[in-house]
């Protein structure tokens, strides 16, 4: 288990741990079926097409799941996730799956962010992050923001 | 209306109007299978048993899961069926969204959700001309208290 982060080991542009995913069209499955979105842009390729996007597309609020762990990760049992957004600006394609459990070799995508901001309010030591998705070209697909409290080490 | 503008009276009248509130449990083997499909190991999602003997005292969900279908975007997709009927463009893609985390959400909880839409603009995109509904989303639980709030945004073309 990783040493829980505090307020007092981060400065700005700190770097969050970076996260790496693979989005398969397996994982998409996967996905629709737990979030419940059921949405044929994320598996049907006629319907992909003509909705402009090309082809079936990964679901924005994966990408935006991806990036809630990759906070709750950094931040540790004592952080507290305040605020998250993300806006879903270009398209991900999933790899393809090459056998049962086995993708093709393609994209690996990486969860990354850095600290803007820290400072005390109202008791709380809080931390504004930049944070993104970036593809295997290292465009930001998914740029976002997130605000967390840690824990002070002056146990103020 | 403006000349050729998306947003015609009928939409613009859906604006701040909330829609009916939605209930829902959130259900331990739903949490697991989202942490799962994520691929976020953390104990606190997904093991009933470690994650009773934390703080939480139950198992927790990861932020973003408000219940299945996950209801943050479930009652964006009530609201999308609101906005065709109402004259918007058919073709929707989800745009992004913001959270508030303010009270933790675990298994056993009962939320109630009333969705609400904040506005609706429209401009050019790669896509064509294209319309932004900014749908804002309260998730209050049994205490009485706002555990969540979401801005989501549609976009519609």
């Amino acid at each position: 288990m990783t040493r829980q982060i505090c307020y007092e080991d981060v400065e700005e542009r700190t770097e969050i741990t970076p996260l790496a995913k693979v989005a398969t069209t397996r994982m998409l499955v996967q996905w629709a079926g737990a979030s419940g979105d059921f949405n044929p842009l994320h598996y049907e390729d006629d319907f992909a097409k003509a909705m402009g996007v090309g082809a079936p597309i990964v679901h924005g609020a994966l990408k935006r799941a991806w990036l809630g762990q990759l906070m709750t990760d950094w931040i540790g049992g004592e952080g507290q996730l305040k605020k998250l957004s993300c806006q879903y600006r270009g398209m991900d394609y999933p790899r393809k799956m090459k056998a049962r459990e086995e993708p093709h070799d393609g994209e690996t995508w990486w969860c990354k962010g850095s600290v803007t901001k820290k400072y005390e309010d109202d008791g709380e030591h809080l931390v504004e992050c930049e944070i993104w998705v970036e593809n295997g070209k290292g465009e930001r697909t998914t740029p976002g923001s997130a605000l967390v409290a840690l824990p002070a080490r002056s146990g103020k | 209306m403006a000349e050729g503008s998306l947003i015609t009276d009928e939409l613009r009248k859906l604006i701040g109007v909330p829609s009916e509130t939605i209930v829902f449990k959130v259900e331990e083997g739903a949490i697991q299978r989202y942490a799962q499909a994520i691929g976020d190991p953390n104990p606190l999602y997904n093991e009933p048993d470690s994650a009773s003997k934390t703080k939480h005292g139950r198992l927790l969900a990861p932020p973003g899961f408000t219940g299945w279908p996950v209801k943050a975007e479930r009652p964006a997709e009530k609201m999308f069926e609101l906005l065709v009927k109402a004259g918007a463009p058919p073709r929707v893609l989800d745009g992004g969204v913001e959270f508030e985390f303010i009270e933790p959400i675990g298994a056993g909880d009962t939320l109630a959700a009333t969705p609400r839409i904040a506005g609706i603009t429209e401009r050019e995109t790669r896509l064509g001309k294209a319309m932004f509904t900014t749908i804002e989303t309260a998730f209050v639980n049994r205490e009485g208290n706002v555990a969540v709030k979401s801005r989501s945004t549609l976009i519609q073309f």
